[in-house]
Formats: structure tokens, sequence, C-alpha cells
């Protein structure tokens, strides 16, 4: 297989081995590869950085509460339409001109693979991910209107990124490759610190981690610090000009990492690095 | 044989289906293991499995599967009833033996014979030369890695899949499957507030109500057409969750191990925002004639208030062990806090309230096999209870919205 094993991660990306091995998989079987894990682990991330590495065009899809299946696919702009019956000087006979593609009919309709992102599925209905089951599995859909069909002229590389707010029907679920993102461990954190804060000094970096673990390991707080909290907070500190001594003694910024009053308040007591 | 995988994944309760065995197949065949036992590890999960709760179950599966390797004698087995399988085994064990490296420990009379050689003859071979080579470069610690030296391809699931030895300098995947790092994401296990949070947004029943705000397209369309023409627009009113949610928690006592636990459904809930309505209350082991207001117990309210404020549609989670002596739960005054005089008994209390709520659960943070304790049982036979894990409160939501 010559063109496996092509994700490696990026310059600003370290992706993890069983990663890697998750997004090759998708691509050369040609299905979507879903993504989960803690907020914060860097799954929408991970998209921006396939097209980077890869050197595609990515395609965003955000889902929100009221995507439909329909929007990603084309939209039949009858308003418009009507409005130009009546004022406009358009000829409205002609309906491909208010046919307008979505973010899947998008990807279809590309001239080059791209790489398209379905953020945050889970936001979205129920029904939603088996709406789509067809169109990602043919990479293909009909027009109507028109009488066209849109057929993927590269099959675009999927990511579709879940917070699990919602369980994913088992069928939509059966055509996926999943990888779970897991929370880095240290050495791992210092590798993906290191990409973004090059010259941190390094008894600031490993003062900063020890806390930051600590923090974690506290059972009782209502929301973990992640990495992009981790990443702030360090920006933070090095913007601060916070020496490693004073980082020992008390814990600078604490606002960056926890972001609920309740465990803020919780602090005090608990901590006792 | 290789499809046992997939029956021992099945038995263990991971949720595999045939498609997903095929995609397996189809990734193998295109060589996509990369001839590694690693590898293929995290392919097959990546294929096989789709939700993290059942890591845990793919690595028990995993072990199950290849661990008996380990044995020489499960291995030799194994390898025969692949080798049947796949008859192009022979090819690549051919080829292994004629490796320069492997050569030098086969005697030239080997050497001569091994093109006629049976495949089991084979086998045996390779499997001597393995043995040999693990003494030699890995000190026998790892299972038959051999430090990257054996090249022998091909050989473990599938003829174009997956390296027997050579597991690569690091760790192998039957040590990360032993290591069993994905145990706390199992959904039989208790919860955190962000999963307590999931499994309560699914409590809602929605129906329009408030200002009408919400543009009808189709409405708008169709009275367009019928005023032939002249846009006329239709607005409706917006779904909401008409869910109102009444929390009681048991505090103190027996239920001190599970304080974290209940403040986390609490918290959960109370942050939840989307209910229409929250209210809760506390209670000590049984609710008698008063529920307090606060966790410490110092502000009382009264059942009777309670029971006349909240009305029926009221969705109500009761949260506690239901352990108590028997006493509590049947005498009059039999309340454990003396200076709660209660004049009704607390399982006639009880049925008041399952009398009162058309839907009402018990969420209970003891495990299962303790529940036909003595009054575990009788207030089981009063409310439908759950276990206090993502799985219990699932069930418990369902129950919550379900028809009465």
């Amino acid at each position: 297989m010559k063109d496996f094993n092509k994700f490696l991660g990026t310059a600003k990306y370290i992706a993890s081995e069983p990663l890697q091995n998750a997004v090759n998989v998708a691509i050369a079987l040609g299905r979507p590869l879903l993504v989960k894990g803690e907020p914060g682990t860097g799954k929408t991330l991970l998209a921006h950085n396939i097209a980077r590495g890869l050197g595609k065009k990515l395609i965003v899809w955000n889902i929100k509460s009221t995507t439909k299946a329909q929007d990603g696919l084309y939209i039949y702009d009858t308003v418009q339409r009507l409005n130009d019956s009546r004022f406009g000087d358009r000829d409205v006979s002609d309906i491909r001109q208010y046919i307008k593609y979505g973010k899947l009919g998008e990807a279809f309709a590309s001239d080059e693979q791209v790489v398209l992102l379905i953020d945050e599925i889970d936001k979205a209905d129920l029904e939603f991910p088996n709406d789509l089951l067809n169109e990602l599995d043919e990479m293909s859909f009909h027009i109507p209107e028109t009488g066209e069909t849109i057929r993927a002229k590269h099959r675009p590389i999927v990511i579709i990124t879940s917070n699990s707010e919602k369980e994913l029907p088992d069928a939509f679920l059966r055509r996926c490759i999943f990888h779970y993102i897991e929370f880095p461990d240290r050495q791992m954190m210092e590798e993906i610190v290191k990409v973004h804060y090059p010259d941190i000094d390094k008894r600031l970096l490993h003062e900063a981690l020890k806390k930051f673990y600590h923090l974690r390991k506290i059972e009782s707080l209502k929301k973990k610090p992640s990495t992009s909290e981790l990443l702030d907070w360090l920006q933070a500190l090095i913007a601060g000009g916070i020496s490693y001594r004073k980082l020992r003694s008390e814990l600078v910024f604490a606002g960056a990492l926890l972001k609920n009053e309740a465990d803020f308040m919780h602090l005090p007591r608990n901590e006792a690095v | 044989m290789f499809i046992d995988f997939f029956y021992i994944l099945r038995k263990n309760g991971v949720p595999v289906s045939i498609t997903e065995w095929m995609a397996l197949t189809e990734a193998l065949s295109k060589g996509l293991a990369d001839s590694s036992i690693e590898t293929f590890y995290y392919l097959a999960r990546s294929i096989l499995v789709k939700s993290e709760s059942y890591y845990d179950h793919y690595d028990l599966s995993f072990e199950e599967y290849f661990g008996g390797l380990n044995d020489e004698g499960m291995m030799q087995k194994k390898l025969s009833s692949i080798c049947e399988e796949f008859p192009e085994i022979r090819d690549e064990l051919l080829k292994w033996l004629n490796d320069p490296i492997n050569r030098m420990s086969l005697s030239e009379e080997e050497v001569r014979r091994l093109s006629e050689m049976e495949l089991e003859e084979l086998i045996e071979l390779f499997l001597e030369r393995l043995a040999e080579q693990r003494e030699r470069h890995d000190g026998g610690d790892r299972w038959i890695g051999t430090g990257g030296r054996s090249p022998f391809g091909n050989a473990g699931i599938n003829p174009a899949g997956i390296r027997v030895g050579g597991v690569g300098g690091r760790r192998s995947a039957l040590k990360v499957a032993h290591q069993r790092k994905y145990r706390n994401l199992r959904n039989d296990l208790t919860l955190d507030v962000r999963q307590i949070k999931v499994a309560l947004k699914r409590l809602r029943l929605l129906s329009r109500s408030g200002p009408e705000e919400e543009l009808d397209l189709d409405a708008t369309i169709e009275k367009t057409c019928k005023n032939a023409g002249e846009i006329d627009l239709v607005f409706s009113k917006g779904r909401k969750n008409i869910i109102k949610l009444l929390l009681l928690m048991d505090v103190g006592g027996s239920m001190n191990p599970y304080a974290l636990l209940s403040s986390r459904l609490f918290s959960a809930a109370n942050s939840s925002g989307h209910f229409k309505d929250f209210k809760y209350f506390y209670f000590h082991n049984c609710i008698y004639d008063h529920v307090y207001t606060d966790i410490a117990r110092r502000e009382r309210f009264k059942t009777d208030e309670l029971l006349r404020r909240f009305g029926r549609e009221y969705r109500v989670i009761i949260v506690g062990d239901a352990w108590m002596a028997p006493s509590e739960l049947l005498n009059r005054y039999g309340a454990i806090d003396y200076d709660d005089v209660c004049e009704t008994t607390g399982i006639e209390r009880l049925l008041q309230f399952r009398e009162h709520f058309d839907h009402i659960v018990w969420l209970n943070p003891e495990k299962q096999n303790i529940w036909d304790r003595t009054t575990i049982r009788m207030i089981r036979d009063i409310f439908p209870m759950f276990e206090l894990t993502i799985d219990g409160l699932e069930g418990a939501v369902r129950e919550l919205v379900g028809r009465r």
C-alpha cells in the first residue's frame, strides 16, 4: 500500500500512534472517522491538521441543534425564486440557479479530494445521522427539482466529531471508523506544549504540569481543566513572567484553569501540592 | 480460527456486526495491519468497537484470544488452524526459514529438505527457531518478540496480515490490552457530572408554548399561494421542554460513602437548565412528616405541603440506599432522628408519593446484588428502582418520560 500511512500529524499537532492509525485506516477504507474524547483534547483540530498535513482543502460543517441532513446537501431557495418571479429580472424557469449546495454537496462537487469535518454531530436531532447514511455510503445524492445526481468526484475524507451528548444510531456507527482520543499523559503533554511554546522554561513547565495533573486528580472538581486550558494558562504564566519558584508556592492565574465558580471556591482546601 | 475472535468479542458484550467484520477483513487484505500485532490491536479496535465504553471489553477479548499464544502448544495449534485457512502461509514460513539469519541455525540437511517439508514440520521448525531467537535477543520477557530480527511476515491472522513476532521494540499490544486502562470508561460503572448531564438531557418532552416567534415556512408558503402570491408570513410557537423535575436525596448516615456521587447528580440536574422547573429536598433514610431544604437538615419543610405544592406532572427522582432497620420503614415514630416526630410511617409516606406522582423512580447507589435485603426489597415493590450508574440512569430516564 503506497498511499497508506499518509497522516503522521503536523508540526503543530501531535497525533498519537493509534490516532494516526485510525485516520489512515479511515482514509484507506474510504469510511468516515468518528472521533470522541473529553472536551479540549483536540477533536476539531484533528480535521484541520489532517487537511494541513495532507495538503488538502478543508470544508467545515458545524452542526447545530436545528441542522437538518438536507441542509448539508443543497437548499432550494424557493423564497428567492418567488421574489424574482414578482420583482426580479432573472429567468425563474431555470431552477438550477436557485439550488445552493450545502457543505456535503460542496465536498462532493469539488474537483479535488477534500477533508470534510462534520463538527459535533451529536448536537443535531437523533435522526440526523441516519438521514445521512445513504449519502455517506454512496457519496452521491439526487436533486429531484433539477433531476440531477451529484456524485463525488473524489471520496472526501470525512471526519466526524461527537461530544457524546446523544447516542448515535447503530446503523450509523457500523459504517464508521471509531477513535476515542484519550487525555494525553504527562510525556505526551510535554511534547504538545513544546510545539506551542518551544522556548518555555523547563522548570516552569515541569512545575506547571505537576500542578495541572494534580488538579485533574481532584475528584470533586465539576469541570476538569483540559489541554486547551493548560495552554492558555501557560501563555498567561509566560506573559506574566511568573517564575517557577512563585508557581511552586501558589497557583497563579487559577482562573485560566478552572471555569466553575464552585471549583474555584473549593480550591484552597485541596491546594496542598 | 480467526473468526473465533469475532465470537469472543460478542461473548464479552461488544456489539460487533458482520458489516464491521467484513470491513476488518478488507483492511487486513489491504495490508493495513502493517505486519505488527500492535498495529492490528488498534486497527481492529477502530473498526470493530464504536464506543469507548466497550474498550475494556475489547481489551479483555483481545487478551482472551491472543493471550493463549504465550503457551507454545496453543500457539502451534492456532498457527496450524490459521495455515489451513490460508494456504499461502506455507510460502511465508518457507521464506522466513530461508532468510540467511534464520538459516544459520538450521542444519544443512534441514535447509536442503525445506521445500519438501510437510506443513506441520515447517511450523515446528519455525517455532523452535523462534524460541531460540527469543532466548538470544529478548531475555524471554516479551511475547515472541525478537527485537525486530524476526522478519516472519504474515503468519498470524491473515495472509496479508500480521507478523507473529517482532512486536517492535516498545510495548506489545497484549501488554496494552492487559493494562485495562479503559476500565473507567465502562458503562456499568458510576458516573461523573458530565455523563449525568448527558443522561438527563434525554429527560425531555417538547411542547409548543411561549410567544409565537418561529417562522413556519410551510404554512407561509401555503398561505402565500392561497393569497395569489401576496407574501403572508405565518409564525408559530417554539418547542420547549415541559418537564419539571423534583429531586429527593437521602443524606447522612449510610449514604455518606455516596455523598460525592449524589452531589454530582445534584449539580448535573441543577446546571442542566433545560427543565421547566427543578426543585430538590433532602431526607434521612426515609421520607417522614418532614423533608429538608438544606443538606445539613436544619430547615424543615412539611411533606404534606410538598405534596400540595408539587403537582402530579412533576417527574420525581429519589436517591437513597433504601437500606435501614425495618422499624424505620414500618413503625410510627420510626424516624432515626428522634426529633423528627412522625405520625405516619415511612412506608405509608412512600406509598403516598407513589400515588401522587405519575412518574417516580428510585436511584440506588448500592450494587444490585444486595437489593434483596428486606427494606430495599420493600421499597422496590413500591418504586421502579435503578442502579446509580450510566446504564441505570438511562433506564430511569426512560421510565420518567414513558407513558403512564
